[in-house]
């Protein structure tokens, strides 16, 4: 049977990982699949790409996709550290970081907003079901308040929403989607993946052991009654042809170009939507909080602030973890002129 | 004209060897005045000291700056004071009580307060006025104020006056308006002390050569620029006192030694975190990622960087960490200087953790074990600390030279692209292959197949797979427990210094090195001979042991409270524990030769 190989001759098994250990029906392991397969689709080669988590079950995750890939799963609420040190030693290669909710917006809450405002370059993907897995069902800072667990009785706390700290803390690349709508997730990675600057997915995953009552709103059901697209989103990689005329008339598509030529058009539906401007996305994202209705989608992007790399000056292609001791170590003329300008 | 006094005891003329110690107001601008006098004694070929004993505080409260003047190259603090210039009204009484029968007591006389010694010699002098009727703007004539005694101390203790202009320049480079205008000050003020004052003071200086081939740094500059020709790639750190001036001084020193001169591309990066749980979890991914990585810190930032050095330690990862000790516990005194990290780093983390420790005693070994840690970290594939102090990282010290590393860089097992292929697909990432426990590493960016590994805090085996197997997780701590049998043949050796043949010996480690070398020179002079090893590194080398076993007893002298290495010494050593005796201080100053004299010669006649 022929396996179909893209263009740089790998099939979907090489973006593979080891069988997953989550729950059966565990919304992650679908996102783990859509990964998969923008890796896949995009053309990756699987060792230009780094995996970054944290702990708990979503940070478990990364061993269930891209096993060719180097991956760290390190401390509870510290993935942003460590992916930040790690991307200095190559640049050149692509962070992916899976976190969740608790891992995120509980005890992760410092180093979420402080990479945000630095724009490293990485997908930061939170795996929000609103609770805890692992130590079995307690709530997290993103459960809606009066929810109600069986061990816990009921949250009393107002939630964290995890798009709205984004953007607070001028995220370039904010999207919101729901594990169940494979395709838009998938887009959504796809067009994160050509961000260049921090890309973060609050993509609702609902727990399935802890956290799965229909009127929790990180069910399945009610996500599929409450959620509203804030347009059709179509990711066009680099290489393939554009076509905007036409197939989306002027006025109601919004082209973004992202830095390394791609693009997202974004098809409005029923709202007048900007995804450029960080103050209405505030706006709309409060407004349809307050109705009962979960955004989806694209709802912030900016193209034009310069990545954490950018700021440090580092060689274009060279990674700093390929520079030998004539780079790294000055001559002993040098520490001449040193000594001497110690008095 | 100082006021006199028939009760003065007289006191032999002294030439370059006393201490002084100016007492100011944190914030006051002292500091220039301080390191003008104390590089321009240095300048005289004359061995010197500088101790700043500050507080936690931005500006108003008290602060004290002592120079040594020594003849004999003692670096130690003294007890003594035999020059005490008081600034501060708010310490005047305090300060006056210090000045040793005979001293001298210099003030400022806009300071109102009644002279309550009739022991010493007195001399008031117009620090206001002559700052006021400086060419010096309004607003800095306070500062300004701190050159009259630099000038007075000039006139009456003999400091060249071009000395102090050669230190004014370094100070200021080559700024030459604040440079005029201070030096002015200093030379009216030393033209006014000649005018005014009777020299009958019995402290001189006289140039010398002892400190000609020697450079003043501070350990904290040291450390920096040791890493830097280590290579350092990344730094992520957060301010703390005393070792903010680590990093920054890598922010200084890197663009000038290591950017590249045609496109400014730097093959490095310092970074600030928000905190120290960050600035560790960067420079472990760092260090995970191939890069020369470091952090700098002091006590209540290891307490927080503690979960993730167990994760660096457990996932094998080089990364240096420099603790630049303050007192603890707590918040402690943040400005003092102590000895009571020992015990915390070495075994940092929670369950079975164990770590390379790198202590430096002077300045130019600070330098030294700046690039040398990295070697060891690399070779290792762990993390290393390195063990500083506030008394050594912040105060000058007369050292000898930087030397360049006399070898090169040891990049440790690291497979690249090609030599992965010479493992030929049976490569695992925490195998032990050599039989020293220190398996072989990829890094991310290496691009064969089969290269990459899934690093994790959680049990593995030896492929880097996650493992709950009871034999896998005993198999790999007890390879990690070889792993450290092996660190122990490249860690520096201890410092011997005697003979080794007396029958009394002292154990130290660290900034207390030039108070127990004073001490050796005064114990000879009451007849006891001891010999002294410093400690260099944790974990400890035979080395040690052999000098506990041929000394009869040995005092293990620090600056902690409960005698950290005393402790340690007593488990390595269960057998031949008996012999040692602890002599711990723990105020958060210096160690003065003087108190390990009292307290050896108490116990020796005993």
């Amino acid at each position: 049977m022929a396996v179909s190989e893209n263009k740089v001759g790998l099939t979907r098994n090489d973006y593979r990982g080891a069988p997953t250990t989550l729950c059966a029906g565990c919304g992650h392991n679908s996102i783990s699949n859509q990964i998969i397969a923008a890796a896949f689709e995009l053309d990756l080669v699987p060792e230009n790409i780094i995996k970054f988590s944290g702990i708990g079950c979503s940070s478990k995750s990364p061993t269930y996709f891209l096993n060719r890939s180097f991956g760290f799963n390190s401390l509870h609420g510290r993935m942003p550290s460590i992916a930040t040190g790690a991307l200095f030693g190559d640049h050149t290669l692509r962070g992916i970081g899976v976190s969740g909710d608790g891992d995120t917006a509980n005890i992760g809450m410092g180093q979420f907003k402080h990479i945000l405002r630095r724009n490293l370059p990485l997908v930061y993907i939170v795996e929000n079901n609103g609770v805890y897995g692992l130590t079995k069902g307690q709530f997290s800072a993103t459960a809606e308040v009066g929810l109600q667990l069986k061990a816990q009785g009921e949250n009393r706390y107002m939630p964290i929403d995890i798009v709205v700290e984004a953007l607070a803390s001028r995220a370039t690349f904010v999207a919101r989607s729901f594990a169940g709508d494979a395709a838009q997730v998938k887009e959504l990675i796809k067009a994160a993946l050509s961000h260049n600057g921090i890309a973060v997915l609050d993509i609702i995953s609902p727990c399935v052991t802890f956290n799965n009552r229909d009127e929790s709103q990180h069910s399945y059901k009610w996500n599929r009654e409450h959620r509203e697209m804030i347009h059709d989103f179509n990711y066009i990689p680099v290489k393939d042809e554009i076509i905007i005329e036409g197939e989306f008339p002027e006025g109601v598509t919004h082209m973004v170009t992202l830095h390394d030529g791609s693009h997202i058009i974004l098809k409005k539906l029923d709202r007048h939507y900007d995804p450029t401007d960080r103050v209405a996305a505030l706006r709309e994202v409060g407004q349809a909080t307050r109705e009962g209705i979960l955004l989806t989608g694209l709802i912030y992007i900016d193209t034009d602030r310069p990545s954490l790399f950018e700021m440090f000056n580092l060689p274009e292609d060279k990674p700093l973890n390929r520079c030998t001791q004539d780079e790294l170590r000055p001559s002993p003329d040098s520490l001449e002129m040193v000594n001497a300008l110690m008095f | 004209m100082p006021k006199t006094n028939k009760n003065k005891k007289e006191l032999p003329p002294t030439i370059n060897d006393f201490s002084m110690t100016i007492a100011t107001m944190n914030g006051s601008g002292s500091q220039t005045s301080n390191l003008t006098l104390l590089r321009a004694l240095f300048k005289m070929g004359i061995p010197v000291s500088g101790k700043n004993l500050f507080p936690s505080n931005i500006q108003g409260l008290p602060t004290w700056y002592t120079i040594r003047v020594s003849k004999d190259g003692y670096l130690a603090r003294r007890e003594t004071h035999e020059i005490v210039v008081a600034m501060n009204p708010a310490t005047f009484s305090e300060d006056q009580q210090k000045v040793i029968p005979g001293g001298v007591f210099i003030y400022a006389d806009h300071i109102n307060q009644a002279i309550t010694r009739e022991d010493i010699l007195v001399y008031p002098i117009p620090a206001k006025r002559l700052a006021n009727e400086s060419s010096a703007p309004a607003n800095l004539r306070d500062y300004i104020a701190n050159m009259v005694y630099v000038g007075v101390l000039a006139n009456l203790l003999g400091i060249h006056i071009d000395k102090l202009e050669i230190a004014l320049k370094f100070h200021f480079g080559d700024k030459e308006a604040p440079i005029k205008m201070n030096f002015d000050v200093i030379e009216t003020a030393a033209r006014w002390a000649e005018e005014n004052l009777e020299d009958k003071i019995p402290y001189s200086v006289e140039e010398m050569d002892r400190a000609k081939n020697c450079i003043l740094a501070d350990g904290n500059t040291a450390s920096a620029l040791g890493a830097i020709y280590g290579g350092v790639q990344f730094c992520s750190w957060y301010p703390i006192t005393p070792a903010t001036s680590l990093a920054e001084a890598l922010t200084y020193y890197l663009p000038m030694l290591r950017d590249d001169p045609d496109t400014n591309e730097k093959n490095y990066a310092v970074l600030q975190g928000e905190d120290e749980l960050a600035a560790i979890g960067m420079a472990v991914g760092a260090g995970w990622a191939g890069l020369r990585s470091m952090t700098s810190t002091s006590g209540p930032g290891i307490s927080l960087m503690t979960e993730f050095i167990g994760l660096a330690y457990f996932s094998e990862i080089p990364v240096v960490i420099w603790d630049v000790t303050r007192v603890g516990p707590s918040t402690g005194l943040p400005t003092r200087t102590s000895q009571g990290d020992l015990s915390v780093v070495y075994s940092l983390g929670h369950g079975d953790t164990q770590h390379i420790v790198l202590i430096p005693s002077t300045v130019k070994e600070c330098f030294e074990f700046g690039w040398r840690s990295f070697d060891i970290a690399e070779r290792l594939q762990t993390p290393v600390f390195v063990l500083s102090d506030l008394d050594l990282g912040m105060n000058q010290w007369m050292t000898d030279k930087f030397e360049y590393p006399d070898v090169d860089m040891d990049r440790g097992k690291v497979l690249w692209e090609e030599d992965f292929e010479k493992f030929k697909g049976k490569w695992g990432r925490y195998l032990d292959v050599d039989g020293d426990g220190i398996p072989y590493r990829t890094i991310p960016g290496n691009n064969k197949p089969g290269a990459a590994y899934f690093s994790r805090g959680t049990g593995h085996d030896e492929f880097a797979r996650y493992s709950e197997d009871h034999e896998n997780w005993e198999r790999n701590m007890k390879r990690l427990g070889k792993k450290f049998e092996t660190a122990r043949k490249y860690l520096p050796k201890p410092i011997l210094t005697g003979n080794g043949k007396a029958e009394v010996g002292i154990l130290a480690f660290g900034s207390t090195e030039p108070a127990i070398l004073e001490a050796l020179d005064l114990l000879e002079i009451e007849g006891i001979s001891a010999d002294f090893l410093r400690v260099r590194a944790l974990p400890l080398i035979e080395d040690v042991r052999e000098f506990v076993e041929s000394h009869d007893r040995i005092y293990v002298v620090e600056l902690n409270q409960h005698g950290q290495l005393y402790q340690l010494l007593r488990i390595e050593f269960i057998g031949i524990a008996d012999k040692l005796i602890s002599l711990t201080k723990h105020d958060g100053l210096p160690l003065t030769a003087n108190w390990v004299l009292e307290m050896m010669l108490a116990k020796e006649r005993e």
